[in-house]
């Protein structure tokens, strides 16, 4: 939602909160998801991806309808894109940069 | 400085402001004003860097005397750091360390984009002020907050950091606690470039005039623009670093610690399992956009004073607009070239070497663009161009010099040496300095309502050109023949520095010579705050929208609401009635 | 003298200053929390044992914490929500339970990190340790920053809301989206730090 004039704005925001305790309760339930699903101790690569993948899923819920990402202006969707950008760089580099040199471990 | 308003009222109708004769403190110290705050920084950021200066003028006598004794200063330094006027290596140290990062976080971002971003950004887009006046002021206060805790560290037990500006684990982390204060410090400061940056950002984008878009900036704007995208996203790395470093000195943590390291003859007892490399990876991704930070607004300044002396637009602007953006984008990953020595494989070494180059190429384009915009100009050889003028071959050779280093393979004989200096302080120095000296001389009439004295000018330009080169080209040849940066004998006791080692008494001499040439700037800029030529809104005759407001512009910048109808750089346009015609004209 | 657009959105940006100053502003966080992340994968890959989340640390604690964030993120929503239609007891009630949810994670985290040095389980002892405490501990001062913020506003700066309601729902909107971002950083910790 725009910070437009609060007005006449009472059915759209019924809308919203309908919207919003759907999205309550998705996350409650991933919650439960993700722990169940450690309890099963998958090798680790198989681990890591799937606690990340419905982390994802939970984060872009928060970011698209809490923070209502997915109705904001194209402006503040190209920063974040950008940062994304950069924060890949940030966490892959380093490491790939790392494994691919010599450092012996210690 | 004129009245200001006490904004704590909800806002009026658009014309119709509050207004309420401040105190000294509010109007002066604590001020919302972005020019006040501008001024702040700038005045600041000057006696940081007259500060960092003398620290290297300190060193420039142990590199080009060493072990010789140093009167009247070492009774003043102590014999703590200096028995019987000597330097002892760890003062050397500390020095070096403190030098690198005053000049860097103290002196020229607090004045490039701190000074001239706050007090010239806002003008130029024809704003009333920038989009936070309040988080603007906080800025300057965390950045004072950095300065002074920087300044404190020097009397620290043991003394100030001494692990280089850099900072490199493990050795910063065993270091005494001045290290400890040097990362609170950068806190600080990390801080203050954040909100500034957010500022910034937020100030172009929204509160630019009517009519102003984004291909109608000054090159200028352009430049700050992207300069703050730049302290946005690349320094939270640093501070992310610097609370890690932060723990394995004060909470034993061992984030950069390999197992099994040994200090003084003895395995030290901490968890081990860290890597210092994360340090540097960390460390440089803030880095090396840093230097474009230190970069871009210099680029931007000269931009300006360009196109305002040869009366012709600037040439290749999309192209410069277009290159900015893309440098910017850049800098995010090249940093690993300052890493090359680290055991990188050849797959990463690769991939770094080849964004460095590309990265080339954007700079190559703005430096061209500005020289080319210099043919068939009617040249005016005013202050402020002589500075922006000798910007160009000096950043074009601090510049050319910077290839070989980031290629892997010409990195191996040339990393860490007098050669990596020359090339920075090329660029910085008579690089981005010299520009600022020319933005100095530039807004100062708008600053203040009157002109600095122009013969006080052409001896500080004069002087201080010839000395930057005495003091770095040299150093191309001390680095070349193997001399290894920071050695607190300038390579003395190595076989194969003698050779050069004369070369380090011409810098030395050349460093002492640069300080006694900016005794007429540093008059001339006091003098004429009283007693300088009296101007009117525009004395340069130049077209950008802070020329439009008087000079000083008051409170709210403009008498009536500017807008923007043509581009920033309309210059001997035919049939115009003058050889210029402003942005803001109607 | 007054900023523009600190109420009403530009036409062709459409947004008002403050919308883009927090988001350039969670910007810097996602960075900062990157780094931290970044030198999480670099330690735990480097290192030859890396002990599994849930040995090391209280998974069920950290569970209940999750949700309880979870919550508070829906409290803080329906917070604003309710200052856009009007309400202004209902938006107290929500930022006070919004508030109180937060209060209620640094009560546990307490416990958790009571446990943790009753043990003798410090910052010190290895780098998972060193990495958690320094990853939760960043995101805590986060917390309670965030309800330093949203205690203003629901206590002394709530009195904007009867000079200028529309100024007062942007800024608990701005508020609330550090609030959720604080939300979505716990929601990528947890898995990482207790799970794996």
């Amino acid at each position: 939602m725009s910070s437009t004039t609060t007005t006449d704005h009472a059915a759209e925001i019924d809308r919203h909160v309908r919207v919003y305790l759907t999205v309550f309760a998705s996350l409650m339930v991933l919650t439960l998801v993700t722990v169940g699903i450690s309890r099963l101790h998958f090798p680790v690569p198989i681990a890591v991806t799937v606690a990340l993948l419905v982390a994802t899923v939970k984060g872009s819920l928060v970011a698209c309808y809490f923070m209502h990402l997915i109705s904001e202006k194209r402006l503040i969707i190209a920063i974040l894109a950008l940062t994304v950008f950069f924060f890949i760089a940030l966490v892959a580099l380093p490491v790939i940069t790392v494994s691919n040199g010599f450092w012996i471990h210690g | 400085m004129s009245e200001q308003a006490v904004v704590t009222h909800a806002p009026h109708a658009a014309h119709e402001a509050h207004h309420e004769e401040l105190g000294f403190w509010r109007k002066y110290v604590f001020s919302l004003d972005h020019k006040v705050i501008g001024i702040q920084y700038g005045v600041t950021g000057l006696l940081f860097l007259f500060f960092g200066f003398s620290l290297m003028m300190l060193m420039r006598w142990q590199l080009a005397y060493p072990g010789a004794a140093l009167p009247l200063i070492g009774r003043i330094v102590g014999e703590a750091r200096m028995p019987g006027g000597t330097i002892v290596p760890e003062f050397y140290n500390e020095l070096g360390a403190m030098h690198g990062t005053i000049m860097v976080f103290l002196g020229v971002v607090p004045l490039a984009v701190g000074g001239f971003g706050n007090f010239v950004l806002p003008l130029q887009i024809g704003a009333p002020d920038m989009a936070f006046p309040r988080l603007n002021m906080a800025s300057y206060w965390f950045f004072f907050l950095g300065g002074m805790t920087m300044l404190a560290s020097f009397t620290a037990p043991g003394g100030a950091a001494q692990s280089g500006w850099t900072s490199y684990a493990p050795l910063s982390v065993i270091a005494g606690s001045g290290q400890t204060w040097w990362l609170i410090g950068m806190i600080f400061l990390i801080t203050s470039s954040l909100l500034g940056a957010i500022n910034f950002i937020t100030t172009t984008i929204q509160l630019r005039a009517k009519g102003l878009t984004f291909m109608r900036f000054p090159f200028f704007v352009w430049a700050q623009f992207v300069t703050s995208f730049l302290l946005l996203l690349a320094f939270p790395p640093l501070e992310a670093a610097g609370v890690m470093q932060l723990m394995d000195r004060v909470a034993g943590t061992s984030f950069f610690l390999p197992s099994g390291l040994v200090v003084s003859g003895q395995v030290i007892q901490r968890a081990g399992g860290g890597n210092p490399l994360l340090w540097q990876h960390l460390f440089w991704f803030l880095a090396h956009p840093e230097v474009y930070v230190l970069i871009l607004p210099a680029m931007g300044i000269v931009a300006e004073v360009i196109a305002n002396n040869t009366r012709k637009p600037l040439w290749g602007y999309r192209t410069m607009v277009y290159s900015v953006i893309f440098l910017g984008f850049m800098s995010f990953i090249v940093w690993a070239h300052h890493m090359f020595m680290t055991g990188m494989g050849t797959a990463m070494a690769t991939f770094f070497q080849t964004t460095t180059m590309i990265i080339s190429i954007p700079s190559v384009a703005i430096l061209t663009s500005l020289i080319i915009s210099l043919w068939g100009g009617s040249i005016r050889f005013n202050t402020p161009m002589l500075f922006a003028l000798a910007f160009l071959p000096m950043f074009g050779i601090g510049g050319l010099t910077g290839l070989p280093l980031g290629l892997n393979v010409a990195d191996i004989p040339l990393h860490d040496t007098y050669y990596v200096i020359a090339h920075f302080h090329y660029v910085v120095a008579p690089g981005t300095i010299f520009a600022l000296f020319a933005g100095i001389y530039y807004w100062f009439p708008k600053a203040t309502g009157r002109k600095m004295n122009e013969m006080l000018g052409a001896i500080h330009f004069a002087g201080s050109f010839v000395c930057m080169n005495v003091i770095f080209m040299p150093m191309f040849l001390v680095g070349l023949a193997g001399v290894s940066r920071r050695l607190f004998d300038g390579g003395a006791t190595y076989s194969f520095s003698q050779p050069v080692l004369h070369l380090n008494v011409v810098s030395s001499w050349g460093a002492w010579t640069l300080a006694l040439f900016q005794i007429p700037f540093i008059f001339n800029f006091f003098w004429s705050i009283w007693k300088g030529e009296k101007t009117d809104a525009n004395p340069w005759q130049a077209t950008t929208m802070e020329w439009a407001a008087p000079s000083p512009p008051p409170h709210g910048n403009f008498l009536e609401v500017p807008e923007a109808h043509r581009g920033p750089y309309e210059y001997s346009v035919s049939g115009a009635a003058r050889d210029f015609v402003m942005q803001s004209e109607a | 003298m007054d900023i523009p657009y600190t109420v009403e959105v530009r036409r062709d940006t459409g947004l008002i200053n403050g919308k883009i100053g927090i988001w350039l502003f969670l910007a810097s966080e996602v960075m900062l929390f990157g780094a931290l992340f970044a030198s999480y994968i670099l330690i735990r890959t480097g290192s030859p044992n890396w002990p599994r989340g849930d040995t090391m640390l209280d998974v069920r604690l950290a569970t209940f914490n999750t949700l309880v964030l979870i919550s508070s993120s829906v409290t803080m929503v329906m917070a604003w929500a309710s200052l856009m239609r009007h309400r202004f007891e209902t938006f107290r009630m929500y930022m006070g339970a919004t508030i109180l949810l937060g209060f209620v994670f640094l009560v546990v985290k307490y416990f958790e990190y009571s446990a943790h040095i009753h043990e003798g389980a410090l910052p010190s002892s290895n780098n998972f340790l060193a990495i958690y405490y320094t990853l939760t501990g960043l995101h805590m001062l986060h917390v309670a920053g965030g309800m330093a913020v949203n205690a203003y506003f629901w206590g002394p700066g709530a009195k904007l809301w009867k000079t200028n309601p529309e100024w007062f729902t942007n800024r608990v909107e701005h508020s609330g989206l550090f609030w959720h971002f604080v939300d979505l950083v716990w929601i990528f910790l947890f898995p990482t730090l207790y799970l794996l």
